[in-house]
């Protein structure tokens, strides 16, 4: 191992490297989530076989999720930073790294959770409106809980995509591995700290992965036990 | 009571507008068991479906109690629908909600109380026989199971009718035949109206009081199932009475009767009896009959002796046997 890794680890850059990049996967998937989900629920209600048909909005709403996840992630944090300044009052560090990772993140989870929400079984969804359910009462009673575990594994695939969008944005100041792997590594021709950085990278994602798809698994009523 | 007024439904589609029913004028007494036959495409699953407005009929009107559902505004809709218990072929329970909570749905959406929402869907599993099973989830229910399960759902919110989307045709005939029974023992204790769709005319056989036969998306025949049975009119209701169509009436002489076996009359030695009982031999001209799980459909055409008083003591037998025949 060369010495510059042993100062990094000794410093503890390291260490808070694993922390930043966890820390500001979840931080930003919760908050695209929040945004993101409500997004999924209106683009699989008001679609033409929905239960709540409004062939407009869908269409416009459908067109701005496609510009924004059609833009690649590097140049549409390039093109926020100006929005990151007039939301957290600064277009560097983590707190603006937040900002574009959710501005970035919503439009790919509203397509993931609408994906979901399009498994459940049309029948089910008829049966709740046999019984009188309004349409509010089918998205909370019907719609959310029985899409459950695909939500749950939609959620998996993208707190990793999102972790590898964080990774980019060490490139223009946030924190996290990504930032170590180009300043302290391929910035100083440092390989052992790329490679050291993509070890760990790896190993998140694997824990993210099993562990997430661990706990789906175990919610989903639908497999036998 | 519900009526069905001139009913009309029509999709438009891409290559041009398709008539799923049209011209439907039925109506459903309080407490009878009403069967809807058809083959499919026939229009039945669109006319239960205008029946609750899941599918707003193009034309017509639907009259459930008195009220027009046409006219009524969204909420009072779903109001009326609370009313109004729906199976389905497909079951179509909850799956991420275990048994007792799928039962408490209807009930959550009415507004009760969680407590008496349990209570109420306890005795419902009672009434369909699945206590046992109050925590369990869908997913590990038989078919016959999930049905009974629906149809517990389907009563919670003490629903006055219930309808009934091919609630067996997913079944195998065991399951089947114990289905129907808890529908007909439904409608005895509960005085629940029901409507049933089915392609299979069996199941109009052993619960239905009164059946409309749907063919080309209309009414082509509608009565007593029995009158029906004995004498169908329209060719759609012979052809799903006998598939095998009707048997050709020979040219011999004499009077001769189609004795019709709906599965209940044949497990006896009918004829045989008839022939003891009567002391007077039959000429058998053709005979068809199939055995669908384990009992007899189909038709036997007899000739009757000569003489009238020999005759008529075997249409005598047959009439007080209950059995189903017509004279040809």
């Amino acid at each position: 191992m060369s010495s510059d890794l042993i100062q990094l680890w000794d410093k503890g850059v390291l260490l808070q490297g694993i922390w930043e990049t966890i820390y500001l996967t979840f931080i930003s998937s919760f908050i695209a989530y929040v945004f993101g989900l409500p997004i999924g629920v209106l683009l699989t209600v008001t679609d033409k076989d929905g239960i709540h048909p409004i062939p407009w909005l869908n269409k416009i709403i459908g067109v701005i999720v496609n510009i924004f996840r059609s833009i690649p992630f590097i140049i549409l944090m390039v093109a926020c930073l100006p929005a990151a300044k007039v939301i957290v009052g600064t277009s560097l560090g983590n707190k603006a790294m937040i900002v574009m990772l959710v501005i970035a993140a919503i439009p790919y989870v509203a397509r993931m959770t609408e994906s979901s929400f399009k498994e459940v079984d049309k029948g089910v969804i008829e049966a709740a409106q046999a019984m009188g359910s309004s349409t509010f009462k089918i998205i909370y009673k019907v719609l959310i809980p029985e899409a459950k575990p695909a939500l749950m594994v939609g959620a998996v695939i993208s707190l990793v995509t999102i972790l590898g969008y964080s990774a980019m944005a060490g490139t223009i100041g946030g924190g996290g591995l990504g930032m170590i792997a180009i300043s302290f590594g391929y910035q100083r021709f440092n390989n052992d700290i790329v490679w050291i950085c993509v070890l760990l990278t790896v190993i998140i994602v694997q824990l993210i992965q099993e562990l997430g798809m661990l706990i789906a698994r175990k919610a989903d009523k639908r497999i036998n036990k | 009571m519900i009526e069905l007024k001139n009913l009309e439904k029509t999709y438009r589609t891409s290559k041009g507008s398709v008539t799923a029913i049209r011209d439907i004028n039925i109506t459903i007494n309080d407490g009878e068991i009403f069967g809807i036959i058809g083959l499919s495409g026939a229009g039945k699953s669109t006319l239960v479906r205008c029946i609750n407005y899941l599918e707003r009929p193009t034309s017509g009107q639907v009259i459930i109690d008195g009220k027009e559902l046409g006219k009524l505004s969204n909420k009072e809709l779903l109001k009326t629908r609370q009313n109004i218990g729906m199976v389905f072929q497909g079951f179509n329970l909850l799956t991420q909600r275990n048994v007792i909570k799928n039962i408490c749905y209807p009930l959550e959406i009415a507004g009760m109380k969680k407590a008496d929402a349990v209570k109420r869907a306890e005795s419902l599993l009672e009434l369909v026989g699945l206590s046992d099973k109050a925590k369990a989830y869908p997913s590990q229910l038989s078919g016959g199971q999930k049905q009974r399960v629906a149809i517990a759902r389907a009563l919670a919110a003490k629903t006055h009718y219930l309808l009934c989307d091919e609630a067996t045709s997913a079944l195998d005939p065991d399951t089947t035949r114990s289905v129907l029974e808890l529908l007909k023992k439904i409608n005895r204790t509960l005085g629940v109206t029901i409507i049933v769709i089915t392609h299979e005319m069996k199941v109009i056989d052993s619960i239905c009081d009164r059946v409309a036969v749907l063919d080309n998306s209309t009414v082509a025949e509608i009565g007593d199932v029995r009158t029906v049975f004995a004498n169908p009119q329209s060719d759609i209701a012979r052809k799903l009475i006998m598939p095998q169509g009707e048997l050709p009436v020979t040219s011999e002489n004499g009077k001769k009767i189609r004795i019709i076996y709906n599965g209940e009359n044949s497990s006896k030695s009918l004829l045989s009896d008839m022939i003891l009982k009567c002391n007077t031999p039959v000429n058998i001209l053709h005979a068809d009959t199939k055995d669908i799980d384990g009992k007899a459909y189909g038709q036997i055409l007899v000739q009757l002796p000569d003489d009238e008083t020999s005759a008529e003591k075997i249409t005598a037998y047959l009439k007080a046997n209950s059995v189903t025949y017509s004279q040809v």
